[in-house]
């Protein structure tokens, strides 16, 4: 009836879970019982669950991934604990059998339910607004990706308290992932939370590769997109190039377990090294599509505060589809000790190292665009400065990894740890807190407090250094990632200053929740009725904040890169998209069926980990028959009259008189 | 108070990177690690080129051109061609130079070229097993568990497979390291010019007994070896295919030094094949006489 499920999955015997549970049980209850009292269960359907305007998809995006940051660092500041404290033989606080449950959820989570949410989320919020457009093209689907992603994070946290998570590293090398090696339900939940969310993530990729191609206002040539836009693109086509690749092996992996076969076995002619390969020609691609949006930022941002033309857009550009292009070529690089033999090993490592090339050619051009500037130092200027220094520094250290014979000796160490965690917190999150900031108003018409975000920037830098610089230092030790104790008891003092670093990270995570809690007290002074708070440069600022559901009351027309900025120079601040007079607009409608497909997919996630077959069934006949519905429901879009655009805008003219 | 209390960090940092000098990656004890160690940090300082301009441009242009200073200001200024070529053309010659670097280090570091020296070589086998590490010698007809010893400036060829999930085999004082996989042969070939008992571990995570899976790479002269070697001979203990070996592969955490003073003469043949569906594999990995052998084996895997 209930498959491998019993009574016994759920770990009593375990404190710590046991008090996280309890923990969310209650925190769950505190916010049901709150939309309830409220009465903001149909607020919450009606203007959220079913909505498929992008810009309320890209806030929940956001919003999921914030709370999952949380949970993702819950599991970092245990690591370094365990770490600090389990030296010269001593065993910490956490056995290994949870231990690397915790190493793999905080990458698994870290990637795929904090960063890639937050890339995808700004993708959404900011992408149709600076191309001009009224939604995505497939406003349904991308619903369906928002509620296909979550049902990867229902998954994920289910695991912490049903059964257990994956003890494989976050990649889950075959033939450890294998039935074999492990046979709890922990990798199961890795592949049906992954498989879920990552169909969700190629519809995105489609969704906004057609939008861009096909959704520009008039006259906005490739050429004349901002540099955000331009990013998303590449990082679209490369969704859509990878992520298939993940599905397929993923789906391979699912059949050595579930069927018995044997595509990534150590015998029968399995192939392990096939796997590594596999999931590497995604994952590759992937840290690019979490970087690429990240470099879209900065140029927006730096461009903006320095108000100043953004220097050599075309070389940026053509340096993003360079780096677009070499993503593909490069895979091998993670595993040069597979043993693959010197010609490959250089092609693979001299490939690397070109992308230097006009990864570097960028970061000039944003400081020649502040060069001859007027630099405002606001927090995303602080989040870009801190992304410069610190981004180079790994970009070093990643092209040291790049060369194979130094590769043999720093591979697998924390070195490797350091490296990716130097790219990725000072890339795409401090990407990712600077567009945060930069676009916030443009989601809720208010600014954030800039005095909490500058403290949040301080911690999050310092934080880093401290945690990940003595990581660098005891790779030379031969100190090597993944483990749960070391012998070496000289070890233990930099590894009580990485703790440190975590819990100034902690502070910074705290600074950033403070700084959303003073700012939406303080909201009213803070507001932006202009819709322009920064006097930026691109369209999505040509509207109100928040902006309208259908985004511009008339679509504007584009003569120039920084169209806007050229127009207020000739015409003076005030918009004319807002001027009567006023049209129908076309718009699509809410969807029931985007969350309905998301639960009945956790649903049948879930029973597929538990091998409850009739449920699996059952869920899979419902995932079905909802899509059919879907497909034949031709009710799916509606006009909103011209009235009613003329209320919502007549509503905006009166803030900005009132301001004037 | 703050003053004195950025000196107190500035001097705990600054023992610390002392230390850092007895790293084993700095302070290498063979050619490879050696050269490795030169490699690195002429990668490092070719980059330094790049990173240090960077650094200070960063600096200089925020603080120049802060908006409250009010210096020259090019609003519509966003392209020179000078600035553009230059900035393309630099990282174009550091890396040029490392991707010939790059080309000529893979091919001379490639840990299964065999290392020139007047002496012969000797052969280990090193099986990664949960979670231990098994070390045959083929030639001397014994093996070990977490412990490998070898005379010093005598070239180390490793051959490297895995009774079970992948591991990697690292000796970080000596150098390159390589991964451990089931059903198949890899080589690594180390030197060590200083006797010393070095660490050893598996880089690649394993499971739960990952953490453990450390051994003592000893380092001695070529006396002190044969003793050794008269050491392991004088062991109870044996390691014979299947029944011994299949017992000594259960899963074990943080194993103790084993001794085994016989084992199957073919034993890392074995292994290796113990992972290919009773079919042949191409060639005897474990044996360097070929062809004989390798009819041989084909026979044992058809009966």
């Amino acid at each position: 009836m209930f498959g491998k499920l019993g009574l016994e999955a759920i770990p009593y015997h375990d404190p710590i879970i046991m008090i996280v549970a309890v923990a969310i049980a209650i925190g769950g209850l505190i916010v049901v019982g709150a939309l309830t009292y409220f009465r903001k269960w149909t607020y919450l359907w009606k203007e959220w669950i079913t909505s498929v305007d992008h810009k309320k998809l890209g806030i929940m995006y956001f919003v999921v991934a914030l709370v999952m940051l949380i949970r993702g660092f819950a599991d970092a500041i245990m690591m370094r604990t365990q770490q600090a404290m389990a030296a010269g033989g001593a065993a910490g606080y956490l056995p290994p059998e949870h231990y690397d449950q915790i190493f793999t959820a905080h990458g698994v989570i870290m990637i795929f339910f904090v960063a890639m949410p937050m890339v995808i989320g700004l993708m959404n919020l900011v992408v149709p607004l600076q191309i001009g457009a009224r939604d995505v093209a497939f406003p349904f689907l991308n619903n369906l990706s928002f509620w296909l992603f979550a049902a990867g994070v229902v998954l994920v946290n289910v695991s912490l308290v049903v059964g257990e998570f994956a003890k494989t590293g976050w990649l889950a090398y075959a033939p450890l992932s294998g039935i074999e090696y492990s046979p709890g339900v922990g990798v199961d939940y890795w592949i049906w939370a992954l498989q879920i969310s990552g169909i969700g993530t190629t519809l995105t990729g489609i969704n906004f590769f057609v939008t861009i191609l096909k959704m520009r206002t008039k006259g906005m040539t490739l050429f004349r997109m901002p540099i955000f836009t331009w990013t998303s693109l590449c990082a679209n086509v490369l969704i859509i190039a990878s992520f298939p690749i993940l599905t397929a092996t993923i789906a391979m992996l699912t059949l050595d377990r579930y069927l018995g076969m044997h595509f990534f076995t150590n015998d029968f002619g399995g192939n392990v090294m096939m796997y590594v390969n596999l999931i590497w020609a995604w994952g590759h691609p992937e840290v690019y599509i979490l970087i690429l949006p990240a470099f879209g930022v900065f140029s927006e941002v730096i461009a903006t505060f320095s108000r100043k033309r953004l220097f050599g857009y075309t070389s940026l550009v053509w340096a993003t589809v360079a780096i677009t292009l070499l993503s593909f070529v490069v895979w091998l690089h993670h595993f040069f000790t597979m043993g693959a033999g010197a010609n490959v090993n250089a092609f693979f490592g001299i490939m690397t190292m070109i992308i230097a090339i006009p990864t570097g050619v960028k970061i000039f051009n944003w400081l020649f665009t502040m060069f001859r500037g007027r630099l405002q130092f606001t927090s995303p200027v602080l989040w870009t400065l801190g992304f410069i220094i610190t981004f180079t520094l790994g970009g070093m250290t990643g092209v040291m990894l790049a060369v194979p014979a130094a590769n043999f000796v720093l591979h697998n160490s924390l070195f490797v740890i350091a490296h990716f965690h130097n790219v990725i917190i000072g890339g795409v999150v401090f990407g990712m807190m600077a567009g945060m900031t930069y676009w916030f108003p443009k989601a809720f018409g208010f600014t954030l407090d800039e005095k909490w975000g500058k403290r949040s920037f301080w911690c999050w830098i310092t934080g880093f250094y401290l945690a990940f610089m003595p990581l660098y230092v005891l790779s030379f030790f031969g100190a090597v990632r993944r483990m749960q104790s070391y012998d070496q008891a000289e070890w233990q003092p930099w590894l009580l200053l990485a703790w440190v670093g975590a819990l100034v990270i902690l502070a910074g995570i705290a600074c950033t929740i403070i700084q959303i809690v003073v700012s939406i007290r303080d909201r009213r002074k803070n507001a932006d009725v202009t819709g322009d708070p920064w006097d930026a440069r691109t369209l999505e600022w040509a509207t109100s904040s928040p902006a309208p559901f259908y985004n511009f009351a008339h679509l504007p027309d584009v003569t120039s890169i920084d169209n806007f900025w050229e127009d207020k120079r000739r015409n003076g601040p005030n918009s004319h998209l807002s001027e009567p007079p006023y049209e129908d607009i076309h718009m699509p409608r809410n969807t029931v069926a985007g969350p309905v497909l998301g639960a009945l997919s956790v649903v049948f996630g879930f029973a597929l980990v538990w091998h409850i077959w009739w449920l699996a069934g059952v869920s899979a006949v419902g995932l079905f028959v909802t899509f059919l519905l879907r497909v034949f429901n031709d009710d799916i879009d509606y006009h909103v009259p011209a009235a009613e655009v003329e209320r919502i805008e007549r509503e905006h003219q009166q803030r900005l008189g009132v301001q004037a | 108070m703050k003053k004195k209390y950025l000196a107190f960090i500035g001097l705990l940092l600054l023992v610390l990177m002392l230390s850092g000098c007895e790293a084993a990656l700095m302070d290498p004890k063979g050619q490879v690690g050696e050269e490795q160690r030169t490699l690195i940090l002429t990668a490092f300082g070719l980059m330094m080129i790049v990173v240090i301009p960077v650094f200070v441009m960063t600096a200089l242009f925020a603080w120049r051109y802060r908006h409250s200073r009010q210096a020259t200001y090019t609003p519509d200024w966003a392209h020179s061609t000078a600035i553009e070529a230059v900035v393309w053309f630099i990282p174009l010659v550091i890396i040029a130079f490392l991707a010939w670097l790059t080309w000529i280090t893979s091919h001379s570091l490639d840990p299964a070229k065999p290392l020139r020296s007047e002496a012969e070589p000797l052969r280990i086998q090193a099986v990664s097993l949960d979670w231990k590490w098994l070390f045959i010698y083929p030639e001397q007809g014994i093996a070990t568990v977490n412990e490998v010893a070898f005379p010093t400036d005598v070239p180390v060829h490793f051959q490297v497979s895995s009774g079970s999930v992948m591991n990697a085999f690292f000796i970080p004082s000596l150098g390159s390291q390589i991964y451990a996989m089931a059903g198949m042969d890899n080589d690594v070939n180390l030197i060590a010019d200083e006797a010393g008992t070095y660490y050893g571990r598996s880089t690649n995570y394993s499971g739960a007994g990952f953490s453990g899976m450390t051994f003592d790479a000893i380092a001695t002269s070529e006396e002190a070896f044969d003793a050794w070697v008269e050491e392991v001979r004088q062991s109870s203990k044996t390691l014979f295919f299947p029944e011994e070996y299949k017992a000594l592969a259960e899963p074990t955490r943080s194993h103790p030094v084993e001794y085994f003073s016989e084992v199957s003469p073919r034993l890392y043949t074995q292994i290796l094949q113990s992972f290919h569906g009773g079919k042949p594999g191409r060639g005897d990995p474990g044996e360097q006489d070929g062809g004989q052998e390798n009819t041989r084996m084909s026979a044992e895997a058809a009966e």
